[in-house]
């Protein structure tokens, strides 16, 4: 008994040990820096709460990242709806849209999406060459840019759990409902929605804490005029070398995202949405 | 499915609530909460038939149920009553046919404009509402004024004896519990028609009987017309005003339980309700009403009502209670036997009898009875009154 237990935790042994080598220790050193760089202190943190560069930073982030789970998790529902509801060719090809964007590199997507969005670009062309407009639309290098990828990004995570959701929901209820006279519309509403609630709730989450630490999308899309807080630690770590900002707000965020884990472990059991 | 299993203690409070309930309304002289008459309709199937692909769920029925009746479809696993009941409801739409309601066609009414009540087989009760907005929901829907739906569903949830639980949700409830719920919300809106789908088949037998006598109660009070379907006979045979018994799409019989279990039209229904011995009968004639015919040594009779003889292979049909060990009396079939088998089934003992002609007899006697005490083996004489016996043909072989 003793003994199998032991093989079994020297199989098991290397991904923790790896995790806490990785993670753990680096994530205690970076600790460590918000409060010793430059000097000894909170300083750091302060300069979180008073500095107008970095509310700026933070106040946009917040508004981007709220506006990213309301619209994504708003189209992931339509997207879900008919994924489980809807006919059965219809269901193929939402399987082939979700998941195939799903699998490609989100470097790329964001390149793709510069390539359809600049002034030159795909849209503003074919938009200016009809007629439509005269003076190129400002798709992307803004937040709009931002939110655009992001939001096209973030749309498949908030799908799995939308669809767990909605299949859990007993056919039958709805039918009931519409045998007791509701259309629907209002089975919608008063049936479908509320009994789906706590999908929606991890979805908005899950969307949530993605889009607030999300780097590479951003960088690109916005060409670095609307700088969100993953891009701007990173340049407090390159550009301006203030390792000890960079390591606070790195703590700061990772403080909102435990607290944001510990609430969707609440709504909604995460091995439910995603299973 | 947690919230089916019932343990003893959750069945026997409602069990005990079900009869607080009946005996209150005894110790007030029979008034309780004074029943309210709904309208009731009457419902017409013409023709009526439902395919998927190429399986005919449903083949051309023509039923009508009257205003008011308690209708119950029988029938095995796939022969067309859900699919029957679901049409009804307005959930499928029919391939082939009509649906008249009073003698209004309603086959392309939808669903949710039929106004008729439904009990889901699982209840379907809405999981994120109390009990009191479970019930208020058909009301909600129907925009009646807030103050007569709060009157209403206090007094329904009142009937149905659950008031102390107004405010819990369905998950919180007890199988039996959730079930009245079901009924509560179906009937609150006074509907025309209650279709039933097996309600109580997540039940335990018990608590089955004290909710099979609360339906009917119910049933008399409302006066609504009552669609039920089920697959236990002995429910259908105890509830309903009429049987309808499906098989394989098709309607076999409908008719009252009594008739259809003494005189079933044909092989399927006398085989599926309750248990029978079919002899087959050689050089069938038939004379003064009498069907006549042999089997091996033995020549036996039995009633010929219009049915005719002509050709087809005409079988004797008598249910086991009717058969006795025994000399035969004056109007009697009598045949001989061998003892093959003995059975015991608490109240009765069941026999089968082997004939020389090698057919089985199935008899059952009361344990008490001096045929129970014969032994496997022993030689006997079974005999049956000649009226008690009827003539069906071999719909198999036909």
């Amino acid at each position: 008994m003793t003994r199998s237990w032991m093989r079994y935790a020297i199989l098991l042994a290397p991904l923790p040990l790896f995790l806490v080598a990785s993670y753990v220790l680096p994530f205690f050193v970076v600790a460590k820096w918000s409060v010793t760089d430059p000097e000894p202190g909170l300083g750091q943190y302060i300069r979180i709460f008073t500095d107008p560069t970095v509310q700026v930073v933070l106040i946009r982030t917040l508004r981007i990242c709220v506006i990213v789970t309301l619209v994504s998790v708003t189209l992931a529902y339509a997207i879900a709806y008919n994924w489980v509801f809807g006919p059965p060719k219809r269901q193929r090809l939402i399987e082939y849209c979700v998941l195939i964007p799903f699998w490609i590199s989100v470097l790329i997507r964001a390149f793709g999406w510069l390539i359809l969005l600049r002034n030159n670009g795909i849209i503003n062309e074919s938009l200016m060459s009809v007629g439509v407009i005269k003076e190129p639309l400002a798709l992307v290098r803004n937040e709009l840019g931002s939110i655009i990828g992001m939001t096209h990004f973030l749309i498949p995570f908030a799908v799995f759990p939308l669809a767990s959701a909605l299949r859990q929901v007993d056919p039958r209820v709805p039918q009931a409902a519409s045998g007791l006279g509701a259309g629907r519309m209002r089975i919608f509403w008063t049936v479908t929605l509320p009994m789906t609630m706590p999908g929606v709730l991890g979805a908005s989450i899950i969307v949530f804490v993605f889009a607030l630490g999300f780097f590479i999308t951003p960088a690109i899309l916005s060409g670095g005029r609307s700088v969100m807080v993953a891009e701007f630690i990173y340049l407090q770590l390159f550009q301006t070398v203030n390792w000890g900002l960079a390591a606070a707000i790195s703590v700061v965020l990772l403080v909102i995202v435990a607290a944001l884990g510990a609430l969707l472990h609440k709504v909604a059991r995460l091995d439910k949405l995603v299973g | 499915m947690n919230r089916f299993q019932l343990n003893y203690a959750n069945y026997s409070i409602v069990v005990n609530s079900v009869f607080n309930l009946s005996s209150r309304k005894n110790r007030k002289g029979g008034v309780g909460l004074a029943p309210q008459r709904h309208r009731a309709s009457q419902l017409s199937a013409i023709g009526l038939g439902k395919s998927f692909g190429n399986f005919e769920a449903l083949r051309s029925l023509d039923l009508t149920i009257a205003a008011g009746e308690f209708l119950t479809l029988l029938g095995p696993s796939g022969s067309g009553k859900t699919t029957f009941l679901m049409a009804l409801a307005g959930f499928l739409k029919p391939s082939r046919g009509r649906l008249e309601e009073d003698g209004v066609d309603i086959t392309d009414r939808p669903a949710d404009k039929r106004n008729f009540g439904m009990v889901f087989q699982g209840y379907a009760l809405f999981p994120h509402l109390s009990v009191t907005d479970n019930v208020a929901f058909p009301l909600k829907v129907r925009k009646v004024p807030a103050a007569e739906i709060k009157k209403r569903v206090g007094d329904m949830i009142e009937r149905v004896g659950l008031s102390a639980h107004a405010h819990k949700r369905p998950a919180q409830l007890s199988g039996g519990q959730q079930q009245r719920v079901a009924l509560a919300r179906a009937l609150v809106f006074e509907p025309g028609v209650l279709l039933l789908d097996e309600p109580f088949s997540a039940l335990d037998k018990n608590l089955r009987e004290g909710l099979q006598a609360e339906m009917k109660r119910v049933h008399r009070e409302t006066g609504t017309t009552f669609v039920f379907v089920t697959h236990d006979q002995s429910e259908a045979l105890a509830l309903s005003d009429r049987i309808a018994i499906f098989n394989h799409g098709q309607l076999m019989q409908a008719a009252e339980p009594r008739a259809i279990y003494t005189r079933p039209d044909n092989r399927f229904v006398a085989e599926f309700l309750g248990r029978i011995n079919l002899l087959p009968l050689e050089g069938c004639s038939a004379i003064d009403g009498r069907a006549t015919g042999r089997l091996g040594e033995a020549t036996l009779s039995a009633p010929t009502g219009a049915a005719a003889l002509a050709g087809r292979q005409s079988l004797l049909a008598v249910r086991p209670e009717h058969l006795r060990i025994g000399a035969a009396g004056a109007d009697d079939n009598s045949v001989a036997g061998v003892i093959a088998d003995k059975i015991f089934n608490g109240a009765e003992m069941s026999l089968q009898v082997a004939l020389a002609t090698g057919q089985r007899l199935l008899l059952s006697v009361p344990d008490n009875s001096a045929a129970a005490a014969l032994a496997v083996g022993a030689e006997t004489k079974v005999c049956w009154p000649v009226e008690s016996g009827f003539i069906l043909h071999d719909d198999r072989n036909a």
